[in-house]
C-alpha cells in the first residue's frame, strides 16, 4: 500500500516512449511469402504462439540463410494489446542478422531493456511483463521448428516465473535458506510472482506447472517433517559428546544426521552427498564431503547449502565440526 | 475532435447541477445537524432534493431513500447487513446474484461465502440475459436474498426484474436490484414490482461523483453499515455530503425530464451508429437491441485485441471501453462474452460504446470513421489476418 497504490494511473502512463512509438508505428510487422525468402535463398519460418482466447498472439516470419544460419529478415503479426505489438516488434528487431544459435539466447529481459528509455526505468507496468515472454517463446518455436528439434531443448531448467525468468531450483532454495512464508516475500526476494502474476496460483493468465504457492506449500511440509525428526533425534542421537566417540561411532553419528536432515534436501533439486573421511584438526572436527547428481556444480553448493550442512552438523553434533567438500 | 462515449463509467456533470450544488460549497456550508442559521440554510437544498429523488423512482414517502457515498456503499450495505441479519444468526444459508453483476455486488458476495455462506451464481443466456426461471429453480426456503441488476453495465442487456420480483415475494426472500444503469435509461418505479432494495449512482445520470443512493421498502429495513452520529435517520451515520445530494436532486430532475429524448433521439442515433459499425466484416453485437438500454453497444471486431483498439481510439480523441483483457489488472477476459458463449477467439475483441444525451451527430460520424481506420490498421498486424504458406500448421489456437 502507499500513496502509489491507492490512486492507481492507467497502466499507459508506465509505457515507455519506446513502447508507445512502435504500437504507433511497428518497424518490423509484415509478412515473409515463400518467393520472398525464395529470391533471398533463404528458408522461410513462420512460428506461433499464444492464442487469441488467451489475450495474445503472435507469428513470427524468419528468412534464414541455410548456409550460415544468419537470420536476413524478421516480420512479425499479433494480436494484443499495445505492450504485445511493441515486443513482438522489438523482438523481430533483435533477431535480425543474428544466428539462429545466437536469437534462442534473446531473452523477454532483453526484449523488456530494448523498449526502455533509460536503464532504470522499466519499459511496461509488472502487469505488461508477461507480453515480452510470448515474444521470447516464439524465437524458440521458430528455432526448433528451422532446427527440426522440439522446443522444449532450449529450455535448460524449469522456471516457474517466465516475466522475471526465475527457475524452479533457484525458487527452492531461497524459499528454504530464507525460511520464506508468503508470496509478497518470494517476489521482494527473487521478483517471481511481481508481474503477470500467472505463476503464484492456478487461475491466473497462464497455466503452470509449479505454482508458488505449491512451493511454500512443500516447504512447510518440509519444515513439520524436519520437526518431527528433530524430536526423534533427541531419542534416538548417539549418546555422548561427539568430541569423545570413536572414530566408527562419529561416522554413524554423521551418517546419521545426513541421512536424517540433510540427504532429503538435496535429493529435492535432484542432488545427494555422501561422506569421505572425518579428521582432527586442532580443535576443528572437518568433515570431508562430496556432492552427487545435480549438487555438483550448483552455484550455491560452495556457499549458502554448504553453509546450511554445516550448520546442521553443529547444531546436531559439534560446533566445532568443518564442512570441507572434496 | 474529443469524443466521450464511455457513459456508463461516468457522465459529464449537467452544467444546470454544477450551478444548483454551487453555493453550497463557499456560502452555504454549515453542517446541517447544528442549531444556527448555518444548518438551516442548507435544509431548503436538501428538502427539495430529497423530493426530487424520491419522486424519480417513484417512492412512496413512508419509504427510504437512503442518500450513501457510492453504489458501491450501497450494494455492499445490502448483502452485509443481510450477511450480519439472516446468514451469521444461521436464519438462512443462501444468496442469489447473477454472474455478470458489478463489482461492488460479486466481491461482496464472494466474502460472504467465504464466510460460510451458500451463493448461487445466476447464469446469463447468449443474448447476455439471466433467465428469471433459475431464480426459480434455486429459491429454498433458506435463500434470504437475490440480488440481481436491472441493467447490466457492459452489454446494456436489461434483466427480467419485474419477474423476479414476483418470484422472490412468492417465497419471502428479499429482493435487491442495482439500477445504476438504470436510471436516466428507462422509466424506474419501484411501485411497479417487488423490489426490496434498489441501487443507484448520481454520476451515472450527470450526477456528481461520491453521491450514491440505497431504496429501502419499508419494513425491510437494513441494520446500518456505518454507525456515528445517526443522520440519515440514524440507517447511514456521516456528515451529510450536501452539495452532493442538491447535485444528485438535480441530475435525478434533469434526467426523467430527458426520459423521452433518450428512448428515442439516443436510441436512433444509436441504432443508426451501430449499423454503420456492423458494416465491418467480422463483427457482431451483444443482445438484441430491443433488449438492451438505448444508449449501450457491446461490439466485437474479430482480431483486434480491445485494448489496442481503444489505443487507436484514443489517438484520435474519443474515450471508450473495454471489460477485456490487457485493460484490466487482472488480464481476465470480458466476462460477459465468456458468459454469453461467444467463441474463445473472441473473448479479447469486445469494445463499448455507451452514449449519452450530450452525444451529437458529428461525434459518432467522426469517431465511426476513427473505428473503421483502427480496424484496418490493427487487423494489418494482427496475426489472425496473417499470411501463412501452405501446409504450415496454425499453433494460434493452442492454450499457452
Amino acid at each position: 500500500m502507499g500513496i502509489d497504490s491507492l490512486v492507481g494511473g492507467t497502466i499507459w502512463d508506465e509505457y515507455s516512449d519506446k513502447v508507445t512509438n512502435l504500437m504507433n508505428n511497428p518497424q518490423n510487422m509484415g509478412e515473409i511469402t515463400e518467393e520472398e525468402a525464395e529470391a533471398m535463398h533463404a528458408k522461410l519460418i513462420v512460428a506461433d504462439f499464444g492464442a487469441e482466447s488467451c489475450g495474445d498472439a503472435v507469428r513470427l516470419y524468419w528468412a534464414v540463410d541455410p548456409q550460415t544460419d544468419k537470420i536476413l529478415s524478421s516480420k512479425f503479426k499479433s494480436f494484443g494489446c499495445g505492450t504485445a505489438i511493441a515486443s513482438s516488434d522489438t523482438m523481430a528487431e533483435l533477431c535480425k542478422d543474428k544466428t539462429v544459435d545466437e536469437a534462442v539466447k534473446i531473452t523477454n529481459i532483453d526484449v523488456e531493456l530494448a523498449m526502455r528509455d533509460d536503464a532504470d526505468t522499466p519499459a511496461v507496468p509488472p502487469q505488461k511483463m508477461h507480453c515480452s515472454v510470448m515474444a521470447y517463446d516464439v524465437i524458440k518455436k521458430a528455432a526448433a521448428q528451422y532446427k527440426g528439434v522440439d522446443m522444449e531443448s532450449f529450455e535448460e531448467e524449469v522456471i516457474v516465473c517466465e516475466c522475471a525468468r526465475v527457475t524452479l531450483s533457484t525458487l527452492q532454495e531461497v524459499i528454504r535458506l530464507n525460511d520464506l512464508t508468503s508470496i509478497e516475500q518470494i517476489t521482494d526476494y527473487t521478483k517471481a510472482g511481481g508481474f503477470c502474476k500467472s505463476c503464484i496460483k492456478p487461475g491466473g493468465h497462464e497455466e503452470k506447472d509449479v505454482y508458488l504457492v505449491d512451493l511454500l506449500d512443500e516447504y512447510e511440509k518440509e519444515k513439520l517433517a524436519g520437526k518431527a525428526s528433530l524430536g526423534n533425534d533427541t531419542t534416538t542421537a548417539p549418546a555422548g559428546d561427539f568430541a569423545t566417540m570413536t572414530i566408527v561411532q562419529r561416522i554413524k553419528a554423521v551418517e546419521k544426521v545426513v541421512d536424517d536432515n540433510i540427504r532429503q534436501m538435496l535429493v529435492m533439486d535432484g542432488g545427494d552427498m555422501e561422506i569421505l573421511d572425518i579428521k582432527e584438526n586442532g580443535e576443528n572436527i572437518d568433515i570431508y564431503i562430496r556432492y552427487l547428481g545435480a549438487c555438483s556444480g550448483c552455484a550455491s553448493s560452495s556457499t549458502d547449502t554448504l553453509f546450511g550442512i554445516e550448520n546442521i552438523f553443529k547444531e546436531k553434533l559439534s560446533q566445532n565440526i568443518r564442512v570441507l567438500p572434496i | 475532435m474529443n469524443v466521450y462515449l464511455d457513459n456508463n463509467a461516468t457522465t459529464i456533470v449537467d452544467p444546470h447541477v454544477y450551478e444548483a450544488m454551487e453555493p453550497y460549497f463557499v456560502q452555504k456550508y454549515g453542517n446541517p445537524n447544528s442549531l444556527h442559521a448555518f444548518a438551516s440554510d442548507t435544509h431548503p437544498g436538501i428538502k427539495s432534493a430529497m423530493e426530487k429523488i424520491y419522486a424519480g423512482i417513484n417512492s412512496p414517502r413512508e419509504d427510504s431513500v437512503v442518500i450513501t457515498s457510492c453504489a458501491t456503499e450501497s450494494n455492499n450495505w445490502v448483502l452485509k447487513s443481510i450477511y450480519f441479519e439472516y446468514i451469521l444468526t444461521g436464519k438462512k444459508n443462501h444468496i442469489m446474484i447473477s454472474e455478470v453483476e458489478h463489482p461492488s455486488v460479486i466481491a461482496t458476495a464472494k466474502w460472504v461465502e467465504s464466510m460460510g455462506c451458500k451463493v448461487t451464481y445466476l447464469p446469463i443466456n447468449n443474448e447476455g440475459i439471466v433467465d428469471a426461471q433459475a431464480v426459480r429453480d434455486n429459491i429454498t426456503d433458506k435463500t434470504a436474498l437475490v440480488s440481481v441488476m436491472w441493467a447490466n453495465n457492459e452489454t446494456g442487456a436489461i434483466f427480467p426484474v419485474e419477474e423476479i420480483g414476483d418470484i422472490c415475494e412468492e417465497h419471502g426472500v428479499l429482493f435487491h436490484t442495482d439500477a445504476v444503469q438504470a436510471i436516466g435509461k428507462f422509466p424506474v418505479d419501484v411501485q411497479s414490482f417487488n423490489v426490496d432494495y434498489l441501487t443507484f449512482s448520481a454520476h451515472k445520470f450527470h450526477g456528481p461523483k461520491g453521491v450514491g443512493a440505497l431504496y429501502i421498502k419499508k419494513g425491510k429495513e437494513l441494520m446500518p453499515l456505518f454507525h456515528g452520529g445517526a443522520q440519515m435517520g440514524g440507517y447511514r451515520s456521516g456528515t451529510l455530503n450536501v452539495a452532493g445530494i442538491v447535485g444528485m436532486g438535480k441530475a435525478m430532475e434533469a434526467a426523467v425530464e430527458a426520459l423521452d429524448f433518450e428512448m428515442t433521439n439516443i436510441r436512433e442515433m444509436r441504432d443508426a451508429f451501430e449499423d454503420e459499425l456492423l458494416k465491418s466484416k467480422d463483427t457482431f453485437v451483444v443482445t438484441p437491441r430491443n433488449k438492451r438500454t438505448p444508449n449501450t453497444i457491446l461490439i466485437s471486431f474479430r482480431g483486434i485485441e480491445g485494448e489496442s483498439m481503444l489505443w487507436d481510439l484514443n489517438r484520435a480523441g474519443i474515450g471508450a471501453s473495454t471489460g477485456s483483457a490487457c485493460a484490466s489488472e487482472d488480464l481476465e477476459a470480458n466476462s460477459v462474452m465468456e458468459a454469453i458463449g461467444a467463441a474463445d477467439d473472441l473473448a479479447h475483441t469486445a469494445i463499448r460504446f455507451s452514449l449519452s444525451r450530450y452525444t451529437t451527430q458529428e461525434e459518432l460520424d467522426y469517431t465511426l470513421k476513427a473505428v473503421q481506420a483502427a480496424v484496418i490498421r490493427l487487423r494489418g498486424i494482427s496475426s489472425s489476418y496473417a499470411y501463412a504458406p501452405e501446409g504450415h500448421e496454425s499453433g494460434l489456437d493452442a492454450h499457452h
